[in-house]
């Protein structure tokens, strides 16, 4: 016997969303939506204890939270009669709905389920959780509150916040879209590839938050990941033309294959040249590796998302690290840096040149990093560059580099790490005298 | 969570080693596949051939024999199973009780082990015995 509460639960999982979206386009506000939404909730863990789950629960949630919005726009009309469209939208919905009994307007929702483009609906809500007035914080508590159905109380303990801060975020952030009147609708053509950016980089960063999780939190951290890669399939889905959807998608497949090797069983990172690949998830490659083939067979080239997915293919193809395609790694990187240059990506794309021709080459991109302001305390730029002074024989100046990263980096562990490779340059210095 | 959703279809043990589902019933399940990918959490899917055209391998006496199907006394068959990635048990069974199974269909419901299922010693135990693994492959000349 399974309990009829959590049954209600994975109910509202599979088809809050839905009710949201659809109760949107008929209220126009998706604040107001939401609270129906919840309403028709509540009516089902009220009534369903007692009457069993009705044969079609999405319907009856549904037909549930149409009455209440129906409620709203009469009240609505009675207040202000200026309204005459919505008047006459009234009129047409009351003549189905409100003037039958409940049975009937369940009927009629269960055929129009059948018809219905709820799709449209769930990406407008997609677009409008992720407006560009709200804060990427904002953004990113209510796309997990209205797409992924979390509670305010699941999204506090992903984000380390307190439940009232997320509260007060979603309510805020409510209001703001009501202000700025943000149209329920697909952004038009010409600002539907940036608004897209940032309904990715709100995936992104939901997966990034859920990625950086460390053994022995709470587990609503690590599933952020799972939840990012949710809707990040579900999107995939609704936009199957735009490249950079699957992009993102195979890139988190891929990450995500590696969660469970990336430390060790006392939960210490562990470097991915150095991981045991035998624990990567092969279904979820297998997954992102297809996510990155939809994105060859649209035709249209490789935009971020899609670089750093094929990057990190190249490594999950690689059954041992020492058969990394590092020439292909760089050749992404250089067109990584062309499309989204920045100081991490080169530092990268120098670590990249220098496995595939040699630590001089990658040396010369160190350097040019070297008055970069942005890295002026990023530890892992002298890490780097004490490593390929050390491939190169150059000890002291190794030596210099690895002490002056174990000053910046916060990590003890890190710390230790780079004192034992600064000393072990001493032990070389003889060698290099003689030779 | 990871889910494997076994189909076990009515009759399918002895069915004969060609028999494939009708055209109506692979459009109505194609349907459901592609909610469930709509939805985001299908991970794979896979159809199998009747068993009739499968063979067994049984330990007896602990030596393997070699059967071929059809299996008289199998009394069922699994005919495809979908793994999905849901956040309960509960919502295995929501998206289960949607499927568009024939009657008499039986589809059970297995959760699939992942790493975090077993214990710190056992994981301990796997990642000491990968190194030693890796230790005697370092030192074979390749």
């Amino acid at each position: 016997m399974t309990d009829i509460r959590r049954t209600i639960d994975a109910v509202w999982r599979i088809e809050s969303a839905k009710l949201i979206a659809v109760l949107t386009r008929m209220v126009r506000d998706v604040g107001l939506a939401e609270e129906f939404a919840q309403d028709a909730l509540v009516a089902a863990l009220e009534h369903w204890p007692q009457t069993g789950l009705p044969d079609e629960p999405a319907a009856w949630l549904m037909t549930v939270g149409k009455r209440r919005a129906l409620d709203h726009l009469r009240r609505q009309k009675l207040i202000d009669r200026k309204h005459e469209e919505l008047g006459r939208e009234l009129e047409y919905e009351q003549q189905s709905m409100i003037d039958h009994d409940f049975d009937t307007a369940l009927e009629q929702e269960i055929d129009e389920r059948q018809t219905a483009n709820i799709d449209d609906d769930l990406l407008r809500l997609v677009f409008i959780a992720c407006h560009p007035v709200l804060t990427s914080e904002a953004q990113v508590a209510l796309t997990l509150k209205l797409l992924g159905g979390l509670s305010t109380d699941e999204i506090s303990r992903a984000f380390l916040v307190s439940e009232p801060t997320i509260a007060q975020r979603i309510v805020r952030a409510k209001r703001i879209l009501k202000e700025a009147q943000a149209p329920f609708e697909l952004p038009h053509k010409e600002e539907l590839r940036a608004r897209l950016a940032s309904v990715l980089a709100v995936l992104y960063l939901i997966f990034n938050e859920g990625y950086a999780a460390t053994k022995g939190e709470d587990w609503m951290r690590p599933a952020l990941c799972d939840e990012a890669l949710r809707l990040g399939r579900i999107l995939a889905e609704l936009m199957p033309q735009e490249p950079e959807v699957h992009g993102l998608v195979a890139l988190m497949e891929i990450q995500a294959s590696r969660f469970h090797a990336r430390t060790n069983a006392a939960g210490v990172p562990i470097l991915l040249m150095d991981q045991d690949r035998s624990r990567w998830d092969k279904l979820l490659i297998q997954r992102g590796l297809a996510a990155l083939k939809r994105v060859d067979t649209l035709g249209q080239g490789y935009g971020p998302y899609a670089l750093q997915a094929a990057i990190a293919s190249c490594h999950a193809r690689a059954y041992r690290a020492e058969l990394t395609d590092w020439t292909r790694i760089s050749v992404l990187y250089d067109a990584l840096a062309a499309l989204s240059p920045s100081p991490i990506v080169e530092l990268n794309r120098a670590v990249a040149v220098s496995m595939a021709f040699g630590p001089a080459q990658g040396l010369a991109l160190v350097d040019e990093l070297l008055h970069e302001p942005t890295l002026a305390k990023y530890h892992l730029l002298p890490s780097v560059r004490g490593d390929f002074l050390f491939k190169l024989g150059r000890f002291s100046e190794a030596q210099r580099e690895f002490e002056r990263a174990a000053t910046l980096t916060q990590n003890t562990r890190e710390r230790d790490l780079l004192l034992t490779r600064a000393h072990s340059c001493m032990d070389q210095h003889p060698v290099t005298l003689y030779s | 969570m990871r889910f494997m959703l076994i189909m076990i279809p009515k009759g399918y043990e002895s069915a004969t080693p060609d028999t494939l589902p009708d055209a109506d019933a692979i459009a109505t399940m194609m349907k459901y596949n592609e909610d469930l990918q709509k939805a985001g959490i299908l991970l794979a899917l896979e159809g199998l051939h009747p068993p009739a055209a499968g063979t067994r391998v049984s330990f007896g006496n602990g030596k393997p024999v070699v059967t071929d199907g059809p299996f008289a006394e199998a009394k069922e068959s699994v005919g495809g199973y979908w793994i999905i990635q849901v956040k309960s048990k509960e919502e295995a069974i929501e998206w289960v009780k949607r499927c568009p199974a024939g009657a008499n269909d039986t589809i059970e419901i297995r959760q699939i082990f992942e790493p975090a299922d077993f214990s710190e010693d056992v994981q301990q135990a796997v990642e000491e015995f990968t190194e030693r693994f890796e230790k005697s492959t370092e030192t074979t000349p390749s």
